[in-house]
């Protein structure tokens, strides 16, 4: 066994070796490094037909034409390109967007800068299971709003929102339904049509791709138009100007096709890990698994061990790559907006390890992991005056704190 | 993050961890910080009739560094008097433990609970 051991999948996947071949072979001189817009000669069409491969696999993981691919870098930018293009194309018919409160900082950062230009935006509360209802967008909807934008899977608590019920109540109300898959595309099914979304965010680097590529899907039936934020040479029907990075589309697509093929099999292998650390550590006391227990997507698995904070519990877990929603681990001292948002308690949401599993996660990483996190968590609350007060009946939200 | 060797230390052998008779006249207890801010301290001394600490305890709940700079007050304050444990600054603490700027909040919240600690002695011992 190699350590540290990688747990955090959600954060990023290494690229699959099949993946990073089929990259080799587009960069260097012997190889396919045309530009693929290039018309005139054979290492233009060469590189073309590669950019169109992927494309075509990228959109076959989706159930979408081919043509209705933009290549972007990342999932950022694709919710970029899909919020600020949908609303400054759609502005005259409204100024409204709904979106989420836990959605990634590339949603909320995007809404709040259109906030700035004059849009209002809604910002919905999940339940306590993390999960964001079709309900809870009906209720939000207005005359004038244009833009629905909702996440397919969390990605700090991996919780999967029902995005068929929301996709039909927008299409019934002709509003631009927007998917950050990011955190889905390739671990668990995606049907663009069946679940009549419109636009769908993608990123390659989650799914054993490489960083800086992704995708977004822009939907022809019905079509939906967007305001591009990248101008130049008209590449990608004019919505993401600039010379199509052939090696990274080709890690994308290759990408995509691998996942599709063995999606399957993948799932049951990770819901298996993940229950074998489920089951290892839910004998210690005060052990909550965050979000959904059956909504969720096998490879993550977020868990709060109350009373121990989670930077000093990283400390101890140093041989597990893992993250927190700790504040610690950020320049702020606030602890996770999703897990707040799920109404935990400060000292719950302060207490939270997020562990991400995937293609090369073992049963014996799983193990040792369970091993680790016992020693830990004895030795913490040991240390913890939370953990003495809770012993002695002690109500902590009751306690006033001298807050620094 | 990367964590001052002084830090590791105290977190993987933290000092003088528990918990005194919070009862006993002698003893003050000082419990500073909010857990909505990721760390609270219980520093307690006990203090001998010369007014010298006799022994100190902490627990804490917080990331390595508070656990560091409580360890490590504990460690200054014993033998000191409690006019001396006084004078302990966070910039002293911060300097041995090599905390980085964002950590600075902890050797804050180490001097809070020793000026707390000592506060809740000398209440005590007025109202004998
Ligand atoms: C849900 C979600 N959206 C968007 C992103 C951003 O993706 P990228 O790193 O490709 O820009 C991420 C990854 O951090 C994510 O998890």
């Amino acid at each position: 066994m190699k350590l540290p051991i990688y747990f955090d999948y959600s954060a990023t996947t290494p690229v699959d070796e099949r993946v990073a071949k089929k990259m080799i072979e587009c960069l260097t001189f012997d190889g396919n490094f045309g530009n693929p817009a290039s018309r005139s000669h054979f290492f233009g069409w060469q590189a073309e037909e590669s950019v169109e491969n992927a494309r075509r696999d990228v959109a076959d993981l989706i159930g979408a034409d081919p043509r209705e691919i933009v290549w972007t870098s990342g999932a950022t930018e694709s919710n970029n390109l899909a919020i600020k293009g949908a609303a400054h194309f759609y502005h005259k018919k409204g100024k409204h967007i709904i979106t989420s409160s836990i959605e990634h900082k590339s949603v909320l950062d995007t809404c709040r800068q259109l906030e700035r230009e004059g849009f209002e935006v809604t910002y919905l509360a999940p339940n306590t299971d993390g999960i964001t209802s079709v309900e809870s967008v009906m209720e939000a909807t207005r005359e004038d709003t244009i833009i629905v934008s909702i996440m397919h899977v969390n990605n700090e608590i991996g919780t999967i929102n029902d995005v068929s019920a929301i996709g039909e109540f927008c299409r019934s109300k002709k509003i631009v339904f927007h998917v950050d898959a990011a955190q889905s595309a390739g671990k668990i099914d995606i049907d663009i049509k069946a679940m009549k979304i419109d636009v769908l965010s993608m990123s390659a680097h989650k799914m054993y791709g490489p960083k800086g590529i992704g995708a977004l899907f822009v939907n022809r039936k019905p079509r939906i138009r967007l305001e591009a934020l990248i101008h130049g040479g008209g590449h990608e029907r004019g919505m993401r100007s600039g010379t199509l990075a052939t090696h990274q589309i080709v890690g994308m697509g290759e990408a995509a096709k691998i996942a599709k093929a063995e999606m399957p099999a993948e799932q049951i292998k990770l819901k298996a890990l993940s229950d074998r650390l489920w089951n290892g550590v839910a004998h210690i006391e005060q052990t909550f698994i965050n979000g959904s227990k059956e909504q969720r997507v096998p490879g993550n698995l977020n868990v709060s061990f109350n009373f121990v904070e989670g930077e000093s519990l990283l400390m101890s877990l140093k041989d597990l790559a893992v993250s927190s929603g700790s504040a610690c681990t950020s320049a702020s001292l606030e602890p996770s907006y999703v897990l707040r948002a799920l109404g935990l308690s400060d000292e719950l949401a302060h207490s939270s390890i997020r562990f991400g599993f995937g293609r090369y996660t073992t049963e014996e990483d799983i193990d040792y992991a369970v091993k680790q996190i016992d020693a830990a968590i004895t030795k913490l609350r040991a240390l913890s005056p939370l953990w003495d007060m809770f012993k002695d009946g002690v109500d902590l939200s009751k306690v006033k704190w001298a807050a620094h | 993050m990367a964590y001052s060797e002084k830090v590791i230390d105290h977190y993987e052998n933290p000092r003088n961890v528990g918990k005194l008779d919070d009862t006993d006249q002698n003893v003050g207890t000082g419990m500073v910080g909010a857990p909505a801010c990721g760390d609270v301290m219980r520093l307690q001394i006990q203090v001998g009739d010369d007014g010298i600490i006799q022994d100190a305890k902490f627990k804490t709940y917080g990331c390595g560094s508070a656990i560091a700079s409580s360890s490590l007050v504990t460690e200054w304050m014993k033998g000191k008097s409690i006019d001396d444990a006084a004078k302990i600054k966070n910039s002293d603490i911060s300097e041995e433990l090599a905390l980085p700027p964002v950590k600075i909040h902890c050797s804050v919240l180490a001097e809070d609970a020793i000026a707390a600690a000592i506060a809740d002695y000398k209440t005590k011992q007025e109202t004998k």
